[in-house]
């Protein structure tokens, strides 16, 4: 068995809006910073999981963004795998 | 008599609430049942009460839909068993995708609570089948994560059921009537089948004329009329 790092992003899809990162630009814009025309907000969600390959747990992850991690009627999430 | 089961999570606030006023103002048999519970036989109608079922963590709702109690819900709800989901209760089916749609933040970004007017849209409901279409009803709302979104997809979105909408003491639909930025001013929907119902106001805080408003208890008086009359047919719920 190796062990993986797994890097899970959940963001809301760009159809969706984002109250969060709507009250994050306004900030922004209210601390001087010019320039910034959009801000979304998301989550990162890190694992570290065991299993044969990178392939098996890649689709493990899938698994639990589908079921738990993300909604998948306003959020996208991706996948990303590092053996440690 | 009806026999109403109110379902409690580890952070659920509002399941006294819910049994008190079915139980001591409608003097309904009511039983509050644990969310480990494994089988909801003998009961006729189900409640699920707001709170911060696992402090909502993830997303509202998003943990609760893996408790035990949430597979004989699953088959109730199927059978045709009328359900009611408020406000948290509302999140956890969504997430459990017994209603359609997802919840996102408020677009205040505020926690609000508040009185609002919702307006009837669809009477053919179990809790909504003594009301009129068009009824405005005075209830309270309490939540940072009220604003509903159907999922995308156009036509096929516009025909879910929506059953209550936010909006002013007459009926009239505005952005100011909306406490959370709700799409198409949502407050209730049921799935095509109707029996099962999610809101974010709170009937169960609105059954006394002293604490504000009675329009809640006419939901629930709804719902027994609703199941009496199915069992006095004969007909399976």
């Amino acid at each position: 068995m190796k062990q993986f790092s797994v890097k899970i992003e959940v963001k809301l899809k760009p159809v969706v809006l984002d109250p969060q990162g709507k009250a994050v630009l306004n900030a922004l814009g209210g601390l001087g910073f010019s320039g910034v025309s959009d801000a979304r907000v998301g989550k990162i969600v890190e694992l570290t999981m065991e299993g044969e390959s990178a392939e098996e747990v890649s689709r493990k992850a899938d698994e639990m963004c589908r079921k738990l991690l993300s909604n998948p009627v306003i959020e996208d999430s991706s996948v990303e795998i590092a053996e440690k | 008599m009806p026999s109403f089961g109110v379902l409690f999570f580890p952070g659920s606030n509002c399941d006294h609430d819910c049994y008190h006023a079915i139980k001591k103002i409608l003097g309904r048999p009511c039983e509050l049942i644990w969310h480990e519970e494994t089988s909801l036989e003998g009961i006729d109608c189900i409640v699920i009460p707001g709170g911060f079922s696992y402090g909502d963590y993830l997303r509202a709702g998003a943990i609760s839909q893996f408790s035990p109690v949430v597979s004989p819900l699953r088959e109730l709800a199927a059978s045709g068993v009328p359900v009611i989901g408020i406000c948290n209760g509302f999140q956890i089916l969504v997430e459990s995708g017994l209603l359609p749609g997802a919840f996102i933040h408020n677009s205040s970004l505020k926690f609000v609570c508040r009185w609002t007017n919702v307006r009837v849209e669809d009477t053919d409901t179990p809790f909504t089948c003594l009301l009129r279409r068009g009824e405005v009803l005075k209830l309270p709302v309490a939540n940072a994560q009220g604003n509903f979104v159907l999922p995308p997809g156009g036509d096929d979105a516009r025909e879910r059921r929506i059953v209550l909408r936010y909006c002013g003491e007459g009926g009239e639909l505005s952005a100011e009537a909306n406490p959370s930025g709700a799409e198409d001013n949502i407050a209730g929907i049921a799935n095509n089948r109707g029996n099962v119902l999610g809101m974010m106001p709170h009937p169960e805080r609105s059954f006394e004329s002293l604490l504000g408003s009675e329009d809640g208890r006419k939901m629930f008086e709804s719902a027994i009329s609703w199941i009496e009359s199915r069992n006095a047919d004969g007909k399976a719920i």
